[in-house]
């Protein structure tokens, strides 16, 4: 107890140390260019150690060689604008640039107000992938994390079809159950510090609860009192603001990761590298997508549950509960969803809007299969994941999703009825 | 707790520049929606093609504000033929998807590092006002004072044009529905087939209701971004589409003020809000002092989100809609 005070007294001694002395450097009077190169690999960073970066301007040329911890500072001659370059030559084996056109970073201006007189200049680092594999490898890499992707995207858009086949509902909530599905996994991981597994178990549970709760308290009684559908999609927005917003609320806005099975090392199968994490998730995935379409074909709920999506009406005059049936939709759809989310927190980290960002893909993927089909949502969610990986070969991995957003419009245009849908499903 | 402080920050918010730019997006939301049943979820990349157009055209091709308006107004009306060709056609929950997909579109492309020397990346375009202000008649010391609460000179300019704007937009919604033009995109709310089955081109109205609600959007755009001095990809997510409709709903959609009425009371609230749980935080007032900043202004949206979806079931008409008219919750 007495050690650990002092260790932590040490800790602030030195913090305050480190402190004093950056508010006081040796240059106190002059203004410096300066920055720590970071190695970023998945999330994690590493800093980079012995690269070399010219500043140049003004008449002024001077370089430093980055430090054990990355940093570096070049202190300049008078304010003004700087080019900053980095010498990639000098970057260690399997660093690189991740972005080509930063190579020189023009026209840095150097002017108050400067913190300290500290200009920061970032150059992004990361895994050096480009350089030393073909494009045909890439290639299959990509293929597979598309399929990975796309499975994911699956388990969140054969809830949202199902659900919307049976009830009519497109629900602008479903990300965020995709969310909780994830969140409440890493609850009873990292903040029970329950094993992986029972946590996966409970969180599915939790999921399967949350769309339970979701048709039993908002929408069913909605349905009762004749809420029309456009009238329930603003609700579903209100509902995913809300949600949102309440699970950054509590659990904040960084991204986290689940305590094991997280940044395991790949291993080669042929030309691709692939992480046990994502075998798991294949297997897992597989085994859940399969299990659903099974159930929904050949159970005597399932065929209720495609009778309802055809005709509730006629589905209620031959005797089939429908509300029954939509509350077993609700619940296997969450679970989907949650399953999804769970999963997508391995290769996207964990955080409040995860669902959110994944939603718009979810209804591309839905939609390009052809809205309320089984087989059309498990399609078209292949195709998206493929289609966003496959084409960062292409374009710049940032503007992936674009490429599939775009996919979507176009698809409405030729084919309004989806890829695998029916004519009449448009009205 | 400075009570005439938020006294002073609601009377502000209620009246200062985002009351304009969501009240002139909610006008646009109106004509799409409230009128014509067109379920636009994209009103944010509206208002980003108005903004943007400003900011480019002066900082990049070094042209006149007014070209920027000029190109941003033309954006809009493309924005607008490009969405509804694809959807209009179809059911409603069509449009809804693909206007939220093309709005993230258009922010991802704002703020994509591969089109940074032109957009300006996640850091947006500055320093593009001073045509706008240039006009400025007011005299450099004409401040006002509400309480604490100071409106500089350039403030009141944009205040005024911004006002001006939503009075000049409620005109025409006003002179519009009251035309034919309004009977007909009413009629193709309640039933669209009725109308087609009258020899009416339901397509080409509802086309024209869309464009309509697009260049308000736009000037929601230019307003913002002139006001601000600034222009960021962030400011036009889907949550800024959200707002505008929880401002028309509270308002009262197919009313030619619900819109207005619902800014005003919608910012109010929101900043007064803010204000007050910033001030009970640092009071120490129990139960709310656990939250610190960041929570207090994720409560807020949680607040709207919450206040959207209990509008919607409890009172759908708002407050100065009419719930015979408008029958919104039963489509």
């Amino acid at each position: 107890m007495h050690r650990r005070v002092t260790a932590a007294l040490g800790a602030v001694l030195v913090a305050l140390v480190a402190l004093l002395a950056f508010a006081n450097p040796a240059a106190a009077d002059g203004e410096r260019i300066g920055g720590q190169l970071e190695n970023r690999v998945d999330g994690k960073k590493t800093p980079v150690e012995g690269v070399v970066i010219t500043v140049t301007g003004n008449g002024f040329e001077g370089s430093a060689t980055s430090g054990p911890d990355g940093k570096w500072e070049v202190p300049v001659p008078a304010l003004g604008n700087y080019d900053v370059t980095i010498d990639v030559s000098t970057l260690p084996e399997g660093v690189a640039l991740t972005e080509e056109d930063k190579v020189t970073i023009e026209q840095v201006p150097v002017k108050p107000p400067l913190f300290n007189g500290l200009k920061t200049v970032t150059f992004p680092l990361g895994q050096s992938t480009a350089t030393t594999t073909s494009v045909w490898e890439q290639a299959a890499q990509l293929t597979v994390s598309g399929l990975e992707f796309g499975l994911l995207i699956a388990l969140g858009a054969l809830g949202l079809s199902i659900i919307y086949g049976t009830t009519g509902l497109v629900n602008f909530a479903h990300g965020e159950i995709i969310t909780f599905g994830a969140l409440s996994t890493w609850v009873l991981n990292a903040g029970l510090g329950l094993n992986f597994f029972l946590a996966a178990i409970g969180g599915l549970l939790l999921s399967a609860a949350f769309g339970w709760l979701n048709n039993a308290a908002l929408w069913r009684p909605l349905r009762k009192r004749g809420t029309g559908l456009i009238a329930m999609m603003i609700v579903s927005i209100g509902l995913a603001l809300f949600l949102r917003n309440l699970f950054q609320f509590f659990v904040g806005g960084d991204k986290k990761s689940y305590t094991e099975y997280a940044g395991l090392a790949g291993m080669s199968i042929g030309p691709v590298s692939v992480t046990p994490t994502d075998i798991g998730i294949f297997i897992t995935a597989i085994l859940a997508l399969v299990a659903t379409v099974l159930v929904l074909s050949k159970s005597r709920l399932g065929k209720a549950t495609r009778a309802v999506s055809d005709n509730p009406s006629l589905a209620a005059g031959a005797g089939i509960n429908v509300e029954r049936v939509i509350t077993f939709v609700w619940v296997i759809g969450a679970a989907l969803a949650g399953l999804g989310g769970m999963l997508l927190g391995f290769t996207q980290q964990v955080s409040f809007q995860m669902g959110f960002q994944i939603l718009l893909l979810v209804f591309a993927a839905v939609t390009l299969g052809g809205l309320g089909t089984i087989a059309g949502a498990i399609f078209g969610s292949l195709v998206v994941g493929l289609f966003i990986q496959l084409t960062t070969l292409i374009v710049p991995t940032e503007l992936k999703n674009v490429g599939a957003l775009l996919v979507l419009i176009v698809i409405l245009l030729v084919r309004p009825y989806g890829l695998l849908g029916r004519r009449e499903r448009i009205g | 707790m400075d009570w005439s402080y938020i006294f002073a920050v609601m009377v502000t918010s209620a009246f200062g520049l985002q009351a304009i730019v969501f009240g002139l997006a909610a006008i646009g939301i109106n004509v799409q929606f409230g009128y014509t049943g067109l379920l636009n979820f994209g009103q944010a990349a509206f208002m980003a093609v108005g903004g943007y157009a400003v900011a480019v055209t002066v900082v990049e091709l070094n042209m006149s504000f007014w070209w920027g308006v000029v190109f941003g107004l033309i954006g809009a009306v493309i924005l607008a033929l490009l969405l509804g060709v694809p959807t209009l056609r179809l059911r409603a929950d069509y449009l809804a998807i693909v206007t939220i997909a093309a709005a993230e579109i258009i922010r991802l492309i704002l703020r994509s590092v591969t089109f940074k020397d032109f957009f300006g990346g996640s850091d947006g375009k500055q320093a593009f006002a001073d045509g706008f202000f240039a006009m400025n008649f007011l005299p450099p010391d004409a401040d006002l004072r509400i309480g604490p609460a100071v409106v500089n000179e350039s403030q009141l300019f944009t205040y005024i044009v911004g006002w001006s704007l939503v009075a000049l937009a409620c005109l025409v919604v006003w002179l519009l529905v009251r035309s034919p033009w309004g009977r007909v995109v009413k009629g193709i709310r309640e039933d669209e087939d009725a109308v087609r089955s009258l020899g009416k081109n339901v397509f080409v109205y509802k086309m024209q209701a869309l464009v309509l609600g697009g260049l308000f959007g736009a000037l929601a755009g230019f307003i913002t971004a002139v006001g601000a001095q600034n222009v960021n990809p962030d400011s036009f997510k889907t949550d800024a589409t959200f707002f505008a409709y929880a401002i028309l709903i509270l308002g009262g959609a197919a009313r030619v003020f619900g819109p207005v009425l619902g800014t005003v009371i919608f910012w109010a609230l929101f900043q007064g809000t803010d204000v007050f749980l910033r001030q009970a935080i640092d009071a120490g007032v129990p139960i709310v002092s656990l939250m610190d900043g960041t929570q207090a202004a994720v409560l807020r949206v949680m607040l709207v989100g919450l206040g959207l979806m209990l509008l919607m079931i409890y009172r759908p008409q708002g407050i100065l809609g009419d719930r015979r008219e408008l029958a919104l919750d039963a489509r």
